[in-house]
């Protein structure tokens, strides 16, 4: 028996990194009041390139700064459309995604080397190698929690960081009305749309760590659609924390889980189709959804910023 | 001086149209410089397109093969989209229609007269994608379950599910492995009336000018104008709001399930892999390109069908890869999407001192 929660839980911290990234990212996002749904896009560019990067120069960090830069480029045009040119978010977001994703398939059969005409598929790169703390990675059960990669290990401290630069700073204040009253930011001096601008393209640079995560540590590698849907199930993590980075871990640990157990059970030989048990992720994503908003409703709660996904500007007053 | 933007008291009909035609030009221009960087020739890349799509009878019959589903769906996402809910499930409405048609077609017809399959295949797989969008409608209307999340993930949920069929219970046993059901009695196929175009056109040209009809002519279709447009007088004026979503989203779903009806009746005459190709997230820039005009949505729906079928001959012809097609998609939202702020907005120039300091201090 601990055997098994052991393993479940090394699956779970590896296939929960890159989701909590993601998620940290677009809560930042959403957060200023913006609403990005190109995350799935957002991810597969930078697992392409990251991968491409690494491929090329053995440089790990590089490979992490590329998927950094392409991820909050992407943002970028989103925040330039939604904030700038005032665009529907919704529509703005999945032209990310598509864009993103079509560009990701075209990239992995155009950055390879000739020897592999051009394709990424089936190369071999450097990879995030987990590294074991000593006394620690021995302990029974928990000691999956110190056998991991260093995206890993960063991300046990992103989390109490992200909470604490939301809640309590003087910016996260800030950041947090511009998401819930632009009007009130506005009059209190805050600019708006640079607000909104910096934590787009913050967010993409963590969405970005996420799809870097995928293709140097997760599966090495690149796969065409190696996210199979990750960027989405960011969306509803995001709700599923009620806007709080803190409470990504509890989304990821959910998400993650359901993906360990899905492990083992096809790994024990079930008799359950394995198209059933590839349901599970977004039957749960859609029971959180209904359960936490019927919840939400129910005692009142403030969860999402109120500005999210409306355009602001200041002669509409 | 500085530049302000002014609401447009009604939107500019020249923006309306001119928005899009440069927005089209614009995103040629991106995709242009975008092959220069990979070393294709544009202009060539641009005229094997257009050949390939227009060039001949059967390939303009081809690219109205794929157009048929876009203008299906695209209209199904429409009028969802002008009651402002995002309706991103038409991949998954258009797969769950295309299942219940094949589920008619493979067994019901040891009990009906066989020219009764073919209208009872349509029937059940229209109610099958009304069905699939009426529970995130429901959803919404009753719980404010976010739309956008629940219809995305009944996609994957409605596409598993076809592969699970495919691949296990109603697999062909004669098929040698391939994951397809058997082909469906002839009787329970959708007539083609050019090439491999199908029935499925007009029932797509009907549509649209009725759907047209009842936003411009209809109490029902003036009820839902006003709900998209400004809940709160919908409200006022006493109309049920959460009835009217609720069944403009079963009509929107069926047109999606109709789609997936005629591709497993009218192309492939069985369900199999590829019936899911991404018409219903496609179907989510036609809708906009067409700035959410049913009419409009039939010409666009052609266009981006030439896209696709041009680029698949691109694809062979100059070994550019597929996936070309959805760079193309994107690259031509987003010019339409930063020139939507024009039909909405005019700028205005301002030169006069009388903006004062307090103002320019506070210029963003």
């Amino acid at each position: 028996m601990t055997e098994l929660i052991a393993s479940l839980l090394a699956i779970t911290l590896r296939a929960g990194t890159s989701l909590i990234y993601a998620t940290i990212g677009e809560i930042y996002t959403e957060r200023s009041g913006i609403l990005n749904l190109g995350v799935e896009g957002m991810m597969l560019m930078s697992a392409v390139t990251s991968f491409a990067t690494v491929y090329y120069t053995a440089n790990l960090f590089l490979a992490i700064l590329v998927a950094m830069l392409v991820g909050g480029t992407l943002a970028g045009i989103h925040a330039f459309l939604s904030v700038s040119m005032r665009a529907n978010q919704v529509v703005s977001g999945l032209s990310i995604t598509l864009f993103g994703s079509g560009m990701a398939s075209f990239l992995g059969q155009r950055l390879g080397p000739q020897s592999n005409s051009g394709y990424l598929v089936g190369l071999v790169g450097s990879k995030f190698e987990p590294i074991a703390i000593p006394l620690f990675s021995n302990l029974p059960v928990i000691g999956a929690v110190f056998k991991q990669d260093i995206l890993t290990y960063f991300v046990y401290l992103l989390l109490p960081l992200a909470w604490f630069y939301l809640y309590r700073t003087r910016n996260g204040l800030n950041l947090r009305a511009v998401g819930e009253n632009p009007q009130t930011a506005d009059a209190m001096g805050i600019n708006v749309a640079k607000v909104r601008y910096i934590y787009t393209i913050l967010g993409g640079m963590l969405v970005g760590i996420g799809g870097a995560h995928l293709s140097l540590s997760y599966a090495p590698g690149w796969t065409e659609n190696i996210t199979g849907g990750r960027g989405w199930i960011v969306i509803a993590l995001v709700i599923f924390s009620m806007w709080n980075p803190a409470r990504a871990v509890w989304g990821a640990i959910l998400f993650g889980g359901i993906n360990a157990v899905q492990f083992r059970l096809q790994a024990s030989g079930t008799t359950i189709p394995a198209s059933y048990l590839n349901m599970l992720p977004y039957l749960a994503t859609i029971s959180v959804l209904v359960v936490l908003t019927w919840w939400e409703t129910l005692s009142k709660r403030v969860g999402a910023p109120s500005a999210l996904a409306k355009s602001y500007m200041r002669e509409e007053k | 001086m500085r530049i302000v933007f002014e609401k447009r008291k009604t939107l500019s009909r020249k923006a309306i149209f001119l928005v899009p035609l440069a927005s089209f030009l614009i995103s040629l221009l991106l995709t242009a410089m975008l092959l220069a960087i990979f070393n294709a020739n544009p202009f060539i890349t641009f005229a094997a397109m257009f050949k390939g799509a227009f060039g001949s009878w059967s390939n303009f019959t081809e690219t109205l093969v794929k157009a048929i589903p876009l203008m299906l769906t695209g209209l199904g996402v429409l009028i969802a989209f002008r009651l402002k809910f995002w309706n991103i499930g038409a991949e998954g409405q258009l797969a769950f229609g295309g299942i219940a048609a094949t589920w008619v077609a493979l067994f019901w017809s040891p009990f009906l007269p066989s020219w009764m399959v073919l209208p009872a295949a349509i029937m059940i797989g229209m109610l099958a994608g009304a069905f699939w969008a009426g529970i995130p409608a429901l959803l919404k209307v009753r719980l404010k379950v976010d739309e956008v999340l629940t219809t995305l993930m009944l996609n994957y949920v409605a596409i598993l599910f076809a592969e699970h069929l495919y691949y296990g219970p109603w697999r062909d046993p004669k098929g040698f492995g391939f994951p397809g059901t058997p082909p469906f009695p002839e009787f329970a196929w959708l007539p083609r009336i050019a090439g491999r175009a199908h029935l499925g056109l007009i029932f797509a040209l009907v549509l649209a000018v009725l759907i047209w009809f009842m936003f411009k002519r209809t109490r029902w279709g003036f009820e839902l104008e006003v709900i998209g447009n400004n809940p709160s007088t919908a409200q006022t004026q006493g109309i049920k709001i959460a009835a009217n979503i609720f069944m403009a989203l079963l009509l929107a779903g069926a047109l999606s399930g109709l789609a997936g009806v005629c591709e497993v009746t009218g192309i492939s005459r069985r369900l199999q892999q590829g019936l899911t190709i991404g018409y219903g997230y496609t179907a989510i820039i036609v809708a906009w390109l067409a700035q959410l005009n049913p009419i409009a949505a039939i010409f666009v729906a052609v266009l981006i069908a030439a896209l696709l079928v041009g680029g698949d001959q691109v694809q062979m012809m100059m070994k550019l890869p597929a996936a070309m097609g959805l760079v193309l998609q994107g690259m031509l939202l987003f010019p339409m999407l930063a020139g939507s702020l024009f039909t909405e907005y005019k700028l205005r120039i301002i030169r006069s001192k009388t903006a004062g300091p307090l103002s320019l201090a506070r210029d963003n």
